[in-house]
C-alpha cells in the first residue's frame, strides 16, 4: 500500500506534469501524453489508499501500473544491474533516436549489448525521448547494435518500454513498416543469445522490433498488446469509454500471455509494484535474467539457432481445422 | 445512385426491372463516370476511362494471375480457434461466422499453387472483405505453410497484400504472426528462394510492418495506400492536415519503399520476368 504523503507526492508531480505539457502546446504527441497522465491521476485519487497491486486484478489496473509514471524505466534498470555501460549513438543512416537507447555494459562477469526503450520522467526528458515512441532511425541503430553485439560474440538484452513506434509524417517518409520489418526478418539470424525483458509497456509492432528473442521475460504488471486499449476501445466500440473493457478483451497481461505461450516467464514484482521500489525491482529481475543468460550461453550457435527458428515457427498457432 | 436514375430510367419503368439494372452498374471512385460491372470486370477491376483500381477478391486476384485462372488451394478449411474468446459489441466468433458468409472463405487470405507464364509459384492473395483483411493466427499459419511449401520445392513465393493491418480480436496473438512469419522469411533468405511482395489498396499497420515491406522486390498498385500508422491516426498525433499524396504508392516509390509501381493490366507479366531474373532456369 502506498502511503499517503507518496500518493500525494504523486498526484502534485502529475499534475504539474500535465500542465506543462500543455504548456508545450504544437506538438499533439505531447497532448495525448497529458491525456494519459489525466487517466493516470484520476485513478490515483480513486485508489485513495486502497492496495494498488493485488493478485488476479483487473487488466486494466495493470495498464496503468505499466505506465505508472514511477516505475523504473530502461536507464534505470541499466544502472541498477549493469556496469560499464557505454552508450552507442546513431543509425550511420538518418540520426540518433533518444527514444531507443542501445549500448555495450557488463553483467555478472561478460560482456552483453543492450537495447531498449527510453521514456522520460519530467516534460524535457519526455519531450526529448519522444515519449519512449521510436522512429525508424531508432529501430534501425537498434539492428545496428545487435548485428554488433553477434558480430563480437556478446549476447543481448533487450528492454521493452514503449506506447508503440511513432505515428508521425517523418516516420512514414523514412520507412517506419519497413524498419520494423527489417528487425523482424534479421534479429532471428543472430548467432548470440537474445533475452527480451517486457518490463513496462508492450505497445504493438513498436514493441516487438526489438522483441525478438530466445527468453521473453515479461514483469508481472507490464502489458503487451497489438493496440492500446483506448484504440481499441475506439475503433471497436467507437467511443473512448470501454477501454477498461478493451483492456480484459485484449489478454494484456503478463499470466494471461504467459498461459498462451507467447511469454516464457512471468517476473515478479515488489509487493506495491516495480514503481515502489526499485531497488528491490532490479534485485528480483537480476537472478532471472543471469539464469537466462547462462542457459542460452550453454547452447552451441547452431543449436541455439535451430531452437529459436522452431520456436518462431509454432509461435502462436491457434488454427484449427473446420 | 441518383445520378444513374435521371439520366436512364425510362419514365414509368417497372420497378423490379430499375433495380436489377442498377445491380449491373457501378460507379468509378475517382472520374464518377458510371461504369458497366462487366466492362469493369473485363478490365480486370480497373476503369475502363481512367484506370482507376478497384478493390480486388482474393479468388479474382488469384485466378488473374495463375495461368487459365486455375490452382490447387492450400490449407482452405483452416479458421481461428478464437483463443482469447473475444467479445467488444459483439462476439468475434459472430464476426468470423458473418466474413464467412460474406465471402466464402474461413478467413482472410487463399494460398495456392499454379503456374505463372508456365512456371510454377506459390501465390498468397488478402481478402479485405474478411475483417479489413486483418491478420491472425490463420493468415500467419497459411503464410508460414506457404514458406515451408516455398522451401520444400524450391518454389518462389508472392503475397498480395490488402489489409488494415493486425487482427485486434487475437490480441498479442496477431502480433506475434509477424515475428512468426518474418522468421520464416529469413528461412527463405537462407534457402535464396525468390520473395515478391505485391502492396495493393490499403496496406497498412502490422502487415506493412512485416511481410509486405519484406518483399525481395516490393511491387505496388498504382494510387495504393500503404503506410505502417493510419492516415487518420497519424493526423489526430500531430494535429497538422497530412501533405497532398501521402502514403500512396507513388510517394512510398519517392521515398525509396519500393522497387516499382506496376498498374494490374502489367502486373502478371511483370512478375513472370522478374521471377526469370530472380530464379532462372
Ligand atoms: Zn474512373
Amino acid at each position: 500500500m502506498a502511503t499517503p504523503a507518496r500518493q500525494l507526492a504523486a498526484q502534485q508531480e502529475l499534475q504539474r506534469q500535465i500542465q506543462e505539457l500543455e504548456q508545450v502546446g504544437g506538438s499533439a504527441a505531447a497532448h495525448e501524453e497529458a491525456q494519459r497522465l489525466r487517466v493516470q491521476l484520476e485513478a490515483l485519487e480513486q485508489s485513495s489508499g486502497a492496495p494498488s497491486s493485488e493478485a488476479g486484478q483487473d487488466a486494466w489496473q495493470r495498464v496503468l501500473l505499466a505506465r505508472h509514471p514511477q516505475r523504473p524505466y530502461t536507464l534505470d534498470y541499466i544502472s541498477l544491474l549493469f556496469t560499464d555501460f557505454i552508450e552507442l549513438h546513431g543509425d550511420r543512416r538518418f540520426g540518433d533516436d533518444p527514444a531507443l537507447v542501445c549500448g555495450l555494459a557488463s553483467f555478472e562477469g561478460r560482456r552483453v549489448a543492450l537495447v531498449g526503450h527510453q521514456k522520460g520522467r519530467d516534460t524535457k526528458q519526455k519531450l526529448h525521448r519522444n515519449f519512449g515512441m521510436p522512429n525508424p532511425e531508432g529501430y534501425r541503430k537498434a539492428l545496428r547494435v545487435m548485428q554488433l553485439a553477434a558480430k563480437f560474440g556478446m549476447p543481448i538484452v533487450t528492454l521493452v518500454d514503449t506506447p508503440g513506434a511513432y505515428p508521425g509524417i517523418g516516420a512514414e517518409e523514412r520507412g517506419q513498416a519497413e524498419a520494423i520489418a527489417y528487425n523482424l526478418k534479421e534479429i532471428p539470424k543472430l548467432r548470440v543469445p537474445i533475452v527480451v525483458v517486457v518490463h513496462g509497456e508492450g505497445g504493438s509492432g513498436g514493441a516487438l522490433a526489438i522483441a525478438i528473442g530466445d527468453k521473453v521475460l515479461m514483469l508481472e504488471n507490464a502489458v503487451y498488446s497489438v493496440i492500446s486499449p483506448e484504440s481499441c476501445s475506439s475503433i471497436l466500440w467507437r467511443d473512448w469509454d470501454h477501454k477498461q473493457e478493451a483492456a480484459r478483451a485484449l489478454g494484456l497481461t503478463a499470466e494471461r500471455l504467459h498461459a498462451l505461450g507467447l511469454v516464457d516467464e512471468v517476473v515478479p514484482e515488489p509487493h506495491e509494484g516495480a514503481h515502489a521500489n526499485h531497488a528491490e525491482m532490479a534485485s528480483i529481475l537480476r537472478p532471472i535474467l543471469a539464469r537466462s543468460l547462462i542457459e542460452l550461453e550453454a547452447l552451441p550457435a547452431d543449436e541455439l539457432l535451430r531452437r529459436r527458428q522452431e520456436r518462431l515457427r509454432k509461435l502462436a498457432t491457434f488454427v484449427m481445422e473446420s | 445512385m441518383t445520378w444513374f436514375r435521371k439520366e436512364n430510367r425510362p419514365l414509368e419503368a417497372p420497378k423490379e426491372k430499375r433495380v436489377q439494372t442498377e445491380g449491373l452498374w457501378t460507379k468509378c471512385e475517382a472520374c464518377k463516370q458510371a461504369l458497366w460491372k462487366k466492362d469493369v470486370e473485363a478490365n480486370l477491376h480497373c476503369c475502363p476511362k481512367c484506370g482507376y483500381h478497384f478493390r480486388v477478391s482474393a479468388r479474382a486476384r488469384l485466378e488473374m494471375l495463375f495461368d487459365g485462372g486455375r490452382y490447387i488451394e492450400h490449407d482452405a478449411r483452416l479458421a481461428s480457434s478464437d483463443p482469447l474468446d473475444f467479445k467488444d459489441t459483439k462476439r468475434y466468433r459472430e464476426r468470423l461466422k458473418k466474413a464467412e458468409i460474406t465471402t466464402g472463405l474461413k478467413d482472410a487470405l487463399i494460398t495456392g499453387e499454379g503456374m505463372i507464364e508456365g512456371r510454377p509459384a506459390l501465390v498468397g492473395a488478402m481478402e479485405f472483405q474478411f475483417i479489413g483483411g486483418s491478420m491472425g493466427a490463420v493468415v500467419g499459419e497459411k503464410i508460414t505453410r506457404a514458406i515451408d511449401r516455398a522451401i520444400a520445392g524450391k518454389l518462389p513465393l508472392i503475397i498480395v497484400s490488402c489489409s488494415g493491418g493486425a487482427r485486434m480480436m487475437e490480441g498479442a496473438i496477431s502480433l506475434m504472426q509477424m515475428a512468426k512469419i518474418s522468421a520464416g522469411l529469413a528461412r527463405l533468405d537462407e534457402a535464396r528462394l525468390p520473395y515478391i511482395s505485391v502492396l495493393t489498396d490499403p496496406t497498412t499497420g502490422g502487415v506493412t510492418a512485416s511481410y509486405a515491406m519484406l518483399g525481395d522486390l516490393n511491387i505496388a498498385e498504382p494510387g495504393a495506400l500503404i503506410g505502417f500508422a493510419g492516415p487518420r491516426v497519424i493526423e489526430q498525433t500531430i494535429k497538422q492536415k497530412l501533405p497532398e499524396g501521402f502514403q500512396r504508392a507513388e510517394f512510398l516509390l519517392a521515398h525509396g519503399m519500393l522497387d516499382a509501381i506496376v498498374p494490374r493490366k502489367e502486373l502478371k507479366s511483370y512478375l513472370a520476368r522478374a521471377l526469370r531474373f530472380l530464379q532462372p532456369g
